[in-house]
């Protein structure tokens, strides 16, 4: 009963055309049809903000999505940031700060900062701790991920 | 974890939305913003046979003010428009210091205000305060047009007066009567989770800075919201004293709720925490109606 939906859609400045079940979600899309693994799926119900990408610019769970609702639509995921060779200043902060153990969290992590920290370019301790408060860690209890959130901030007005 | 599968229908119009409303009925249900449909659609849960696409409709979201002081929102307003808008901030403060409490900015991205007050989750803060706003509601069928007050709208959990072949289109929230405070505390075990209690509160004073009306809404403690009538009727014209408000909260916690123990709270801890933050929502909303100038 569920037929196919042509999709056309913009990832990471690369426009797509694919053909899709609606019940695809945005997150499984991304992974399975583009092969854009940086996006991770935890809880896949909204919880845990690992599948965090932004939707024009803002940060929402793919989880909670079908990839047909983001037709003409703009969507950034970690593979937008940097590459090993150079990393964004962000990924640098996280690196420098020891901000990640396991890293299936980071990819979320750093999709919400991106926008937190355009908007807010000198977070204090209480702001960040908020601003990561819908993506859960198990590895780092957070304190160097705070810290490298304060690093990028700094990194980012030198 | 995987969405079973659906029909998948993108209107643009209320109009063509509430045709195919129409002719699927019951197997249809309309997708908001998705943050609690698509998670109960994963569990499998919910197994919609038709999902009508409601985010291509620009009809539908919107806040506006009235000439009578407050303001009407669009059901597809999404939360985070509504958080950061001045508008809401001016006519709507309760529901301005709600927005942060729900759930975490991703899902505040994307969910609606009409879809959260359509879920109609017992623990929702739109729910809650729409009943103490006095908010009104407007449903769109093919036959017409109905407005209901939120009082009347949730008739249980997850459960409203919109029939399968209506929509809720806006939200109308009146404006708060002069002199008056307002106030929303709750508890959760984690920032932005599921609040185990919470409480909405309003306070008007008269002229002699006695307390003309009080209106206590609470929230995770029932089937639905639930309006604190014994605790509102011991502090209508009264002079407003810690003392009185320790009577009404605890007033509040034994007769006006009756919760349940679930794996998050046991009644009784509930009941506690009724009292505690009745109280603290009252003091609130009372320091607030006295620095009010009009």
């Amino acid at each position: 009963m569920s037929d196919h939906y042509q999709l056309s859609i913009t990832v990471n400045d690369t426009q797509y055309q694919r053909e899709v079940d609606p019940r695809l979600l945005l997150s499984d899309f991304l992974r399975h049809e583009l092969g854009l693994t940086g996006t991770h799926i935890g809880c896949e119900h909204g919880v845990c903000g690992a599948c965090t990408v932004l939707y024009d610019g803002l940060p929402i769970r793919s989880c909670l999505m079908f990839a047909v609702q983001a037709d003409g639509h703009h969507i950034l995921t970690v593979e937008s940031l940097g590459n090993p060779e150079n990393l964004h200043v962000i990924q640098q902060a996280f690196w420098d700060a020891h901000g990640l153990q396991c890293g299936f969290c980071t990819p979320g992590i750093l999709m919400t900062l991106v926008p937190f920290l355009e908007n807010n370019p000198h977070p204090d301790e209480d702001q960040i701790r908020h601003a990561i408060s819908g993506n859960l860690c198990r590895c780092t209890g957070y304190q160097h991920i705070v810290d490298a959130v304060k690093l990028a901030a700094e990194y980012m007005h030198s | 974890m995987k969405p079973p599968p659906f029909e998948y229908i993108k209107p643009s119009s209320i109009d063509e939305a509430l045709v195919h409303l129409a002719e699927h009925g019951y197997d249809a249900k309309p997708l908001a913003g998705g943050q609690s449909l698509i998670p109960m659609m994963n569990f499998r849960l919910a197994q919609p046979a038709v999902l009508v696409d409601l985010n291509n409709i620009p009809e539908l979201s919107f806040i506006r003010r009235d000439e009578q002081g407050g303001l009407s929102i669009g059901a597809m307003t999404r939360h985070y428009m509504v958080e950061h808008d001045l508008l809401v901030a001016e006519r709507a403060p309760l529901v301005s210091e709600a927005m942060p409490h729900i759930a975490t900015t991703q899902i505040r991205s994307r969910g609606t205000f009409g879809g959260s007050i359509a879920h109609a989750d017992p623990s929702a803060e739109l729910v809650a305060i729409s009943v103490a706003l006095d908010g009104r509601f407007q449903l769109r069928g093919q036959a017409g047009t109905r407005e209901i007050d939120a009082r009347d709208f949730f008739l249980g959990m997850f459960t409203t007066q919109v029939e399968p072949e209506e929509l809720l289109v806006e939200i109308a929230l009146p404006p708060m009567p002069p002199r008056t405070g307002w106030a929303l505390k709750e508890i959760s075990r984690r920032p932005h989770d599921f609040a185990l209690v919470g409480v909405a509160a309003l306070v008007t004073l008269n002229g002699r800075d006695q307390i003309e009306a009080a209106r206590i809404v609470l929230f995770s403690v029932g089937d639905g919201p639930v309006i604190a009538e014994k605790a509102g009727d011991l502090l209508q014209d009264q002079p407003a004293t810690q003392d009185l408000f320790r009577a009404a909260a605890e007033i509040a916690g034994t007769e006006d709720v009756d919760p349940s123990s679930d794996i998050h709270a046991s009644s009784a801890y509930r009941r506690q925490l009724v009292k505690v933050l009745t109280r603290q929502a009252l003091e609130t909303a009372l320091d607030r109606a006295r620095e009010s100038v009009n």
